[in-house]
């Protein structure tokens, strides 16, 4: 490889962006002064190029520091990896939270997805860009889902600078959001996780029962709330007994997949190709979904503790740790859990004394629903654009680094804990034969009490929604989030349970549970849901690139119109929809006409 | 003539292809299997000198079992498979796939692709006039070649051949995302400022014509350009001492450009400036 550099040069301000993450520059093949040793010492190749992975946490560095990154500090950032410069570009121009364009110092996303739309962010919005002027200094920016769909309308203030400054105001009001963006160290502190849980406190609670309890930032109160016993028991039964006990309880993935959690870990752990990795996504973006974040916002430890298992389990000793670049405080917490657990000797080379060594190293995100597809998970850590790749070969086999990976989400993750507290038997009774344990939902839109709610699987959508109480008149629930589908309010005995919805022409997805009052025009949602998937598509197949663009397309020029003025577009929908499902190569392109199909078919959209 | 190096005997395996049985050598594709079966599938990304990235899912096939159809130019054959290639929904797939491209980028240029849009009955006016499309002037920064992204089907092809699978030289990359994906050099500037080496390798495997040695969009601009007048000679390049195969197009006595033989087992098509674009000597007459 033969790499060449452009002439421009960072500023200072840019190169110590990049210097406070990689360390100063040793010589001036790497950017430095030219110094004598230079002239007969080459520094580059294998070793230069095995960090192309901090290419992301890089771009981070000089994103948050100066808020958008120029030529001379991308040019910089590669010399120092051995990227090339057109790949580096290629990766900051995929991700929505990077600008390779010159933008003010402070961003303030407002939220204008599915539940915030419903609360107001569109006048929230006017609001805010008539109050900031055009040079206030801020640029407003309309966003998908922040994750804060609870406490919607939703805006996030990111100040760039050293260090960047953030600011969450949920629910928003248009002074609540100037603020954030003009001061964010003086806007308001957010309510704690636990405000996101209704339950909270509950004894009954399994999966949410230490949110509000336990100090997040305590790793003692985490201990005294039974923390670290999942793990001791998994040191006492060991890797393949921990295995077993995972596959006896019946874990499925949470992520919507729903594919058996041991006999991934089973088919990682037998893999003879070493090393083997972790990974947790914690990318969570599916418009409507929060729990993730609640999570680990309120009970961090058990994401470390959970991680650990699975690690020991399947016989890794790196974990990645990949979480959505707009979560704030999620980073803040999990990285002091980290960092607690690792000065504790619950991560690093020997822990509990037991001799075995794993680590956890925490990825941001920055802004790509798609990578919260697997596959292009790996290629985002690795420093690639965050393209899905074809499978097979699978992740067991080849993941993160060509290496056996296994991936498991926040909540599959952590429902590892109390089966290990409990017994697989005690676990697998929770719910019903075919979806065993718990399960999270998250509930907004037009209920009294949106939030993340815990029941066993098998109870109802009516009895969800009974618990956080349906404001209005129901005209529609999206269960599964974007990628899920519409039911009617006539469906509300559907049990939420992977096999119950499946028999209901339905699914339940990530646990997305959207109320719509029949004040909320349809079309307009079904509009944004499409924008939404036009804009989150990575670009690499046509049936999802073009597809999505013209699913679009179609719903604009029906948005007003019914019956036979809308059928046509309706039946063109529907072909396009079908090859999207059909030829796409990842879930985001098969799944991106559900919602849209289903509204069709169960509400009769454009009757 | 040219060699075939022999590679390790591989074992056969069976499946079925349209309810026949088929025998291919193990690491097969189901495209290799197909074409040796003497079945057309239609094919874009796919080429024969780099690792397919099966973006453009036109060769979609159906396949028992899996939920989703697969792409045929990627998917190795497994013992016991049974593939279906033209059935209804495999057919209705590579149609629809067919419309979306027609209708947002230019295939003028991109050999056979009229022939399958007539076979599948595509019809890319159907999504309205106002579809969009990638219309994009035609960027002239050098007197080598053409990069006209109007007609980009963003089949990955000349970013791999620039990178890892050819050249190493990693001038091109994708940029953006979604529809608003391009292929670009660092900076999104001219190429004259980029890494490029102008070895042309992205123009040989471009399928398309998006990226055109300068001759002959000048020609085409011109209405001169004439393949059927066109003769091609295969010879070698007297630069140096490698000896790549050369073939050199011919029209009215002029070289209007130079392409490489594909199965050469040596360059596979490769060549750098010298072999690519430097031939106007020759037919300086003065
Ligand atoms: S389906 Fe969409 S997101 Fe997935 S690989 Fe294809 S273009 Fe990318
Ligand atoms: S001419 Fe060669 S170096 Fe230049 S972009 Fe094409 S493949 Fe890369
Ligand atoms: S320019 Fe040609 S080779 Fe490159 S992606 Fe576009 S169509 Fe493919
Ligand atoms: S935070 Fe706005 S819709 Fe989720
Ligand atoms: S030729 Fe197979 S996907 Fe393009």
């Amino acid at each position: 490889m033969d790499l060449r550099f452009g002439d421009s040069r960072p500023t200072d301000e840019e190169r110590a962006a990049v210097d406070a993450l990689l360390g100063p520059p040793e010589s001036s093949w790497e950017g430095a002064d030219r110094s004598d040793a230079d002239l007969r010492w080459a520094r580059g190749g294998r070793a230069a190029r095995d960090r192309r992975d901090l290419l992301l946490p890089g771009l981070h560095a000089i994103n948050d520091r100066v808020g958008w990154i120029g030529e001379g500090a991308l040019d910089y950032l590669c010399r120092r990896l051995t990227v090339p410069p057109a790949e580096a570009y290629g990766v900051a121009t995929f991700y929505a939270m990077f600008s390779v364009r010159p933008r003010p110092a402070t961003l303030l996303h407002v939220c204008t997805d599915l539940a915030c739309a419903a609360a107001g962010a569109d006048g929230l919005c006017a609001g805010i860009e008539s109050r900031l002027g055009l040079s206030s200094g801020v640029s407003v920016e309309r966003s998908p889902c922040l994750g804060l769909c609870e406490r919607a309308p939703a805006a996030l203030a990111v100040k760039a600078g050293d260090p960047v400054r953030t600011a969450v105001s949920a629910p928003a009001t248009v002074d609540d959001a100037v603020l954030a963006a003009r001061a964010p160290d003086s806007a308001p502190q957010e309510p704690p996780a636990a405000w996101a849980v209704p339950q909270a406190g509950d004894p009954a609670l399994t999966l949410l029962r230490r949110v509000g309890v336990v100090d997040p930032a305590g790793l003692d109160d985490y201990r005294a709330n039974g923390g670290y016993t999942a793990l001791r028991r998994a040191f006492e039964l060991g890797p393949a007994g921990v295995i077993r006990e995972v596959t006896d309880a019946g874990l499925v993935g949470r992520g919507g997949a729903a594919f058996p959690t041991g006999r991934k870990w089973q088919a990682t752990a037998s893999q003879p190709d070493h090393p083997h990795y972790v990974v947790c996504n914690a990318d969570e973006s599916e418009p409507g979904t929060f729990k993730d974040r609640v999570l680990m916002e309120g009970d961090p430890y058990a994401l470390v503790e959970a991680m650990t298992i699975a690690a020991y389990a399947t016989g890794a000793h790196r974990g990645y740790l990949y979480l959505r670049g707009e979560y704030p405080r999620a980073v803040r917490r999990m990285r002091h859990a980290v960092t607690q657990a690792r000065a504790r000797g619950l991560l690093g080379d020997d822990i509990l004394g037991q001799g075995y060594a794993f680590d956890i190293e925490i990825r941001r995100g920055a802004g790509a629903y798609v990578c919260g597809e697997e596959t292009a998970l790996f290629n985002s850590i690795e420093g690639y654009r965050g393209e899905p790749r074809s499978k097979p070969p699978f992740p067991v086999e080849k993941g993160l680094f060509g290496k056996p990976t296994v991936e498991n989400n926040v909540e599959t993750l952590v429902n590892v804990v109390p089966i290990l507290t409990m017994g697989a038997p005690a676990y697998a009774a929770i719910g019903t034969g075919g979806s065993t344990g718990p399960k999270l939902f998250c509930v907004s839109g037009s209920v009294h009490r949106p939030g993340v709610y815990e029941l066993p699987f098998g109870a109802t959508l009516g009895e969800l929604l009974e618990l956080a109480g349906v404001r209005g008149r129901l005209r529609a629930v999206l269960l599964g989030g974007a990628a899920g589908g519409f039911v009617r309010p006539d469906e509300l005995d559907i049990p939420l349970t992977f096999e119950g919805t499946r028999e209901a022409g339905t699914t339940l997805g990530s646990g997305v549970v959207m109320a719509f009052d029949d004040t909320v025009p349809l079309p307009r949602l079904l509009l944004r849901i499409a924008e939404f998937f036009r804009d989150e598509s990575c670009g690499q197949c046509v049936p999802c690139r073009v597809g999505t663009v013209r699913q679009e397309e179609a719903l604009h020029r029906i948005v007003d119109r019914t019956g036979a003025a809308a059928a046509e577009d309706v039946a063109l929908l529907r072909e396009v929809g079908r090859a999207m499902r059909d030829a796409s190569i990842c879930g985001l392109g098969q799944t991106a006409w559900n919602a849209v199909e289903s509204a069709i078919d169960r509400l009769g959209a454009y009757e | 003539m040219t060699v075939t190096p022999l590679g390790i005997p591989r074992r056969l395996l069976e499946f079925t292809i349209d309810g026949e049985a088929a025998r291919v050598p193990e690491g097969s594709t189901i495209l290799d299997a197909c074409r040796a079966a003497g079945k057309e599938i239609p094919t874009l990304c796919e080429g024969d000198t780099l690792a397919p990235k099966n973006a453009c899912r036109v060769c979609v096939v159906e396949v028992e079992g899996a939920r989703t159809l697969v792409p045929a130019c990627s998917r190795r054959a497994e013992p016991g498979m049974e593939v279906r290639t033209g059935t209804e929904r495999a057919r209705h797939s590579r149609k629809i796939v067919l419309e979306l491209l027609a209708s947002s980028v230019d295939l003028s240029t991109t050999p056979r692709v009229a022939g399958w849009l007539k076979e599948y009955e595509a019809k890319p006016d159907r999504f309205g006039p106002d579809a969009a499309r990638l219309e994009e002037e035609p960027r002239i920064d050098n007197e080598l070649y053409v990069r006209d992204y109007g007609k980009c089907v963003l089949c990955y092809k000349c970013v791999d051949a620039c990178g890892d699978q050819w050249q190493n030289t990693f001038a091109i990359s994708v940029v953006g995302r979604g529809f608003d994906a391009r292929i670009a050099v660092e900076h999104d500037g001219p190429l004259t400022e980029s890494a490029c080496v102008y070895c042309g390798n992205c123009i040989e495997v471009c399928p398309t014509g998006a990226l055109s040695f300068k001759s002959e969009f000048d020609m085409r601009a011109a209405g001169t350009w004439d393949e059927s007048a066109q003769s091609e000679t295969t010879t070698v390049c007297a630069y140096c001492g490698v000896g790549c195969n050369l073939t050199l197009h011919v029209q009215d006595n002029e070289i209007v450009k130079v392409t490489s033989p594909h199965d050469n087992p040596v360059t596979h098509g490769n060549l750098c400036i010298k072999g690519r674009f430097g031939y106007q000597h020759v037919q300086n007459r003065g």
